[in-house]
């Protein structure tokens, strides 16, 4: 058990200076720093939309053909970290494999580049 | 690795993409000549299928092909094939002209395919997602009607809520057995006959069945099908009814005869019930149905539970007679919609079993057709319906199942009532309106060709006995 729980020091290591780091830049903006608040400096996000607000509003549609499109590319690179670190191990087959992926995701976004999907206007 | 096992898949996934680049960098609209390339890709699948290798496994014993297999892909192939060339007059006439349409199909073809050769749990379910995910875009095709984006919705929440229990199962599956693999599951079993199957294992095929039944239609899952078949445009409906429904029942057989024979007792008893409750409902659902496309889903319901009977005894026999019939259930059924495909009066079309009044009279070559589908789904010797209904039910009296067989007679006469309306509508009933001519040779050729089948099937009927018979064989063999 005590060998286990070893093996997981590192990170309580990694925790711990998480926490000390971002106690420091948070403290020290506190101290340090000017203080001059406005109603935008305190938002979450200064541009978008609100974070806490009515969610039956209308939303432009184009939003959620930018973020399916998104998520295709966001979920390959997902993908593209395993295979990358076992490249090593899973030999030619491997590598064809998600030659062969990619090679997928490039005909969908020739077609929707073609299609104007990625066209704001 | 990558033998010429799958060629047919991996050629119709390249050809696909090929044909979408092709399509997207045509200028004008590429409907005709897209329809026609996935056409003519779907051929060359169905011959590589037909002239191919007939038994091995790949990718890792992923992905097996056996008599079986074969026999099913060449009945999805010709299926989605002709449902494309029927869909190609309706697409350009109701304003649908956009070259996705035949590519998606392609697409839920390729599904199909890897569905029916799946020998894993994870093979099975990519092939069943990529064929279900194509199939929920094109319900939805005329997004500007509201029927077909209701239809589309529909489709969707409850494929995605029946993918979820299909997934739930499986997961059950690989934690009692400790294999995804068909083989691995069947040899886990047979290693605990001695015991009693453990209940997580029966919970598991219970789940896993009830997602196959959600895909079949079969009644308590049957919900969906009215709705979508009513909303979604008519060549898709024609499409639905007929390629998804081949390779969902392959893949149910596949799943239940496969790896869970040894199980047989146990689903047996779920088989039998979704069975009975499909032909019970189909059959008395149907009768006061207005719109042909929601008797056509009431019929495909009972239909499908009378390939289920089939399934119930987990024999040869069984196997045989449900192959059999699912390739008369295509050529009825595709013949039926070249019928309704060809309902429209002033340019519009229509839906409505009354505008089928005095059709014998204005149109007597399509009503003799439309007669001959329809006394055959009625069950009437000698058209190719009986037998589809003889051998399934011989199969369940060979295996002692007479409640079984008894109600499936009784609800197949309940069914002929409906069947034989259309044709007292169709040769008694005064002419209102006649339907526009011409009919556009595709579709009467693909109505001719089926009524033909149809008609003549007890002839020619010995070799593809035999066939079935083998494709039936190589299931158990394996």
């Amino acid at each position: 058990m005590e060998a286990l729980l070893l093996e997981y020091l590192p990170i309580l290591i990694f925790l711990g200076i998480a926490v000390g780091v971002a106690a420091a830049a948070i403290g020290a903006s506190l101290l340090l720093a000017r203080q001059n608040p406005d109603s935008e400096k305190l938002s979450p996000y200064e541009c978008g939309f609100e974070a806490f607000d009515d969610a039956r509003r209308k939303f432009d549609v184009r939003f959620y053909l930018v973020a399916i499109l998104f998520i295709i590319f966001d979920l390959e690179v997902a993908f593209l970290f395993p295979w990358a670190i076992s490249l090593g191990e899973i030999g030619a087959f491997g590598f064809w494999s998600m030659i062969g992926f990619l090679g997928i995701l490039t005909v969908g976004f020739i077609y929707e580049w073609k299609k104007g999907a990625l066209e704001w206007e | 690795m990558l033998d010429t096992l799958a060629f047919p898949e991996v050629f119709l996934a390249i050809a696909g993409m090929a044909i979408l680049i092709y399509g997207v960098f045509r200028s004008g609209n590429p409907t005709r000549p897209v329809s026609w390339l996935v056409v003519l890709a779907l051929v060359v699948a169905l011959l590589a299928v037909w002239f191919g290798p007939e038994q091995g496994q790949a990718f890792g014993g992923m992905f097996v092909l056996d008599g079986f297999a074969v026999f099913l892909k060449i009945l999805v192939l010709l299926g989605s094939s002709l449902a494309i060339i029927l869909s190609l007059d309706y697409v350009d006439r109701e304003n649908m002209a956009r070259f996705e349409f035949p590519v998606l199909l392609l697409f839920a073809t390729l599904g199909m395919l890897v569905m029916l050769s799946a020998n894993d749990l994870i093979s099975l379910y990519v092939g069943f997602e990529l064929q279900s995910l194509a199939l929920y875009v094109v319900a939805a095709f005329r997004r500007d009607n509201i029927r077909s984006t209701e239809a589309g919705l529909k489709y969707f929440v409850l494929g995605a809520l029946s993918s979820g229990i299909l997934l739930y199962g499986a997961s059950m599956i690989y934690g009692f057995a400790g294999t995804t693999n068909f083989d691995g599951i069947a040899t886990a079993l047979i290693g605990n006959r001695v015991e009693q199957p453990s209940i997580g294992l029966i919970v598991g095929i219970v789940f896993l069945s009830a997602g196959l039944a959600f895909k079949v239609s079969a009644v308590p899952f049957h919900m969906w099908t009215p709705d979508v078949y009513e909303g979604a445009p008519t060549p898709v409906t024609a499409f639905f009814a007929v390629a998804p429904k081949i390779a969902a029942i392959g893949l149910f057989v596949r799943v239940l005869v496969d790896p869970f024979l040894g199980l047989v007792d146990q689903w047996q008893q779920i088989i039998i019930f979704i069975s009975i409750a499909s032909m019970v409902l189909g059959g008395f659902a149907a009768i006061n149905q207005a719109n042909i496309k929601r008797l056509m889903a009431y019929s495909s319901i009972s239909n499908i539970g009378y390939a289920l009977v089939g399934l119930a005894p987990g024999t040869e026999a069984g196997v045989r007679g449900v192959l059999l019939y699912m390739t008369i259930y295509l050529f009825m059924t595709l013949g039926t919609f070249a019928v309704i495909l060809c309902m429209r009066q002033k340019g519009r079309m229509v839906e409505g079993i009354d505008d089928l009044a005095g059709l014998s009279k204005t149109h007597p070559m399509m009503a003799a057709a439309m007669a001959i589908f329809m006394f055959s789904m009625a069950g009437i010797p000698p058209l190719a319906g009986f037998f589809g209904k003889l051998y399934v039910f011989l199969a369940a009296i060979e295996a002692g199942l007479y409640t079984l067989a008894v109600i499936g007679v009784v609800t197949s006469v309940v069914a002929a009532f409906y069947y034989l309306r259309i044709i007292k509508i169709m040769y008694f009933d005064e002419a209102t309106d006649s339907f526009d001519r011409p009919l556009g040779w595709e579709a009467s050729s693909i109505l001719g060709g089926s009524a033909l089948v149809i008609l003549l099937f007890f002839l020619f009927q010995a070799p593809l006995i035999d066939g079935a018979g083998a494709a039936a064989a190589s299931l158990f063999a394996g």
